[in-house]
């Protein structure tokens, strides 16, 4: 049924129609409305979960560990200084190949301290062993959800999986939004049936000491299914489609890609305001496209290649840093490229929308003039010059 | 040999007192039991990769969380419908608990999860290399509060990990020492026989880093109690329900004379004599004393 909802109550919704037996979240901005509505559903009588208020990120994430290790469907959600205090927890999780679903509101890092969205916080945790999904708008973030359930408990998978909404564009935005009944959910979301869990009946011992003999083959195995994720995540998108009738691939998503001369690659919100831009363009007769990455880990290589070989002019746009070197995201495209015979002659590289600092149509307009035959390296979009002159001297 | 849910053949040192009372805590806990255990020696000398000592479900995830961990575990229980049949139990070293997983810990007891937190007490972070922690009595030379020209080692006391357990208001407190074992079981019991939080300290004396013969780890534990440096406690419900009492007060040289971590002390008689205060107040305060005045 389509419903008129804010972003964060929209993914209450569908985590009730989830129905983890276990919720843990502690409060950071842009994240609150997400739990504060399932703390209500729960005291309501709604929601049949143990929603438990911890002391710290850090034990959240801890929490839903144990939990789900018990064999009980989990949720978390985080943002932030929340995200990265949960790190080291986020690490052991994926190490742990435990399924715990997490959505998680974007947004700056500190200092300096910035509660406005951009993506320096999910960014920074890409390489923790968790699938990373980011959602372009509110419909997006509620049906990734379902598939970041069915992949993670998928018991050739048994990966956490983290949902990307951006930080108030999406947790406070207001869009129509098509919220599944629980049948539905039902019919594409079974319960959750651990391949192990800590039972007196039969007990086991997680999470030993591994010694250079087995530690190798551990994290090789976790490298694996995260590719072997690059095959299972469309084939959910693809039985997602008959259950809900919309349709992902799941990995990336091509926006009048086919002709295109000049292609912008992002994720998240800021595609939206791509794809108005590109459609004005269109209209002048200018063949421009977008690439939007859905999940950057794990990271869809050929689907990128594919999409972008024959593209003259590709910019990336990194709402994030790898500060001293590469934007990330235009490390990974540009290492996609690398000694391949059919590449676009210029990857360029953009930053924009830091500590929610708004990507205009202006802006957007702005990076398509700039992509030309020279390439650009980090180049800061809507920067203040101004503001750089002040000095403590 | 009776049957155990702590097996032998794991990795311990001669004489260690943790791999001690963690048998006659999960074998007074009994099969039902899921055990959560933080980072650190008894972690590493129990399960390594493809072996373990345990027979009852056990998981380990990071040094600080073994609260938190075990908070879900017990939530998943009460999800499932089966807390009431099975216990919970978290563990860990002076260390993780005092230090880095006093904040986990203090937000398991304060949101009244059904648990048993059991911290074994060997008085500094043996599996790194004997350094101190807050749990690191005074005066004790660690390889982070070694003695010198300046130094005597560790400069404070023990933090009052026990009273701040206690001051969250949670129905059991105890403190319990290896040196006597059968007073450990009786207290593992009587905890899980209550709801709620609750929390245990066990002294665990460790050969390798207190530097005594690994053949005198009873008697070092039960020095301890005896000198009044280790008062064995009660609290329920937030007061002292019972200490075991000492009818013969031995003075604290003779627990200091048989460790080479207080080795320093020996020939100081103004630092023992400080160390010999901390026993007489533990002895005001708890009424350890048999002879009345």
């Amino acid at each position: 049924m389509k419903e008129f909802l804010e972003g964060s109550m929209a993914v209450a919704k569908i985590i009730k129609l989830c129905k983890p037996g276990v919720i843990s979240a502690y409060p950071i901005t842009p994240q609150t409305h997400i739990v504060e509505e399932l703390a209500q559903m729960v005291a309501d009588g709604h929601l049949d979960s143990q929603f438990v208020n911890v002391e710290s990120e850090h034990s959240a994430a801890s929490l839903v560990l144990g939990a789900v290790a018990t064999g009980v469907r989990v949720y978390t959600a985080t943002s932030s200084q929340g995200l990265f205090y949960m790190a080291e927890v986020l690490y052991n999780i994926a190490g742990m190949r435990l399924p715990v679903i997490m959505t998680t509101a974007a947004r700056a890092i500190s200092a300096p301290i910035n509660i406005w969205n951009d993506h320096q916080d999910v960014v920074s945790l890409r390489d923790c062993g968790w699938v990373q999904l980011h959602a372009e708008d509110i419909q997006e973030v509620v049906d990734l959800h379902l598939i970041a359930y069915r992949l993670g408990e998928d018991k050739s998978m048994m990966l956490p999986v983290m949902v990307c909404m951006d930080g108030f564009v999406l947790t406070h935005g207001i869009e129509s939004v098509d919220i599944p009944s629980q049948e539905e959910v039902d019919k594409f979301l079974p319960g959750y049936k651990p391949l192990y869990k800590l039972d007196p009946e039969n007990p086991l011992t997680l999470g030993p000491l591994v010694d250079p003999e087995y530690y190798m083959e551990a994290r090789y195995a976790l490298e694996q299914t995260q590719r072997e994720a690059l095959v299972l995540i469309p084939k959910l998108t693809a039985e997602f489609s008959k259950v809900f009738g919309r349709t992902y691939n799941g990995l990336i998503e091509e926006y009048r890609t086919k002709d295109a001369e000049r292609v912008i690659v992002a994720m998240g919100s800021v595609c939206g305001t791509i794809k108005e831009v590109i459609d004005e363009l269109r209209a002048k007769g200018k063949k421009v496209g977008l690439l939007k990455i859905t999940s950057l880990r794990p990271f869809p290589a050929q689907n990128i290649y594919e999409a972008l070989k024959n593209v003259p002019k590709v910019g990336v746009v990194d709402r994030a840093l790898s500060l001293g070197s590469y934007a990330p995201l235009s490390a990974e495209i540009k290492a996609v490229f690398f000694g391949k015979a059919k590449k676009p002659t210029v990857i360029s590289s953009f930053i924009a929308g830091l500590g929610g600092r708004d990507i205009t149509k202006d802006s957007i307009k702005e990076i398509f003039r700039l992509l030309t035959t020279k390439e650009r390296q980090c180049e800061f979009i809507d920067l203040k010059p101004e503001l750089l002159k002040e000095s403590y001297e | 040999m009776n049957k155990t849910l702590f097996n032998s053949g794991h990795t311990a040192c001669a004489g260690c007192g943790q791999s001690l009372a963690a048998r006659l805590v999960i074998d007074a806990a009994g099969a039902n039991t899921i055990v959560v255990n933080n980072t650190g020696c008894l972690e590493v000398f129990s399960t390594k990769y493809p072996e373990t000592a345990w027979a009852v479900p056990w998981i380990h995830s990071l040094f600080e969380n073994a609260a938190a961990v075990a908070s879900g575990v017990e939530s998943a229980l009460k999800y499932l419908g089966k807390k009431d049949s099975i216990n919970v139990i978290a563990q860990a070293g002076d260390g993780g608990t005092a230090d880095i997983g006093l904040q986990a810990l203090s937000g398991m007891l304060e949101r009244g999860h059904d648990i048993l937190y059991v911290c074994y007490d060997n008085e500094a972070y043996m599996n790194t290399g004997i350094q101190r922690s807050g749990l690191t009595p005074f005066e004790t030379n660690t390889t982070t509060s070694p003695i010198g020209a300046q130094s005597l080692g560790n400069l404070r006391p023990k933090k009052p990990m026990p009273e701040i357990a206690n001051a969250h208001g949670i129905p059991y407190v105890a403190t319990a020492s290896a040196g006597f074992p059968q007073d450990i079981q009786r207290k593992v019991k009587k905890a899980l026989s209550i709801k709620g939080p609750k929390y245990i300290q066990i002294h665990v004396p460790c050969p390798l880093g207190w530097r005594h013969e690994p053949g005198l780890t009873f008697q070092v534990g039960k020095l301890a109690v005896e000198t009044g440096l280790y008062p064995l406690i009660e609290y329920e419900n937030g007061k002292l329900a019972n200490v075991r009492k000492l009818t013969q007060v031995k003075p604290v040289s003779e627990y200091l004379k048989v460790q080479g971590r207080f080795k320093h002390l020996l020939n100081n008689p103004e630092a023992i004599n400080k160390v010999q205060e901390i026993a007489n107040y533990n002895i005001e305060k708890y009424n350890l004393s048999e002879v009345t005045t």
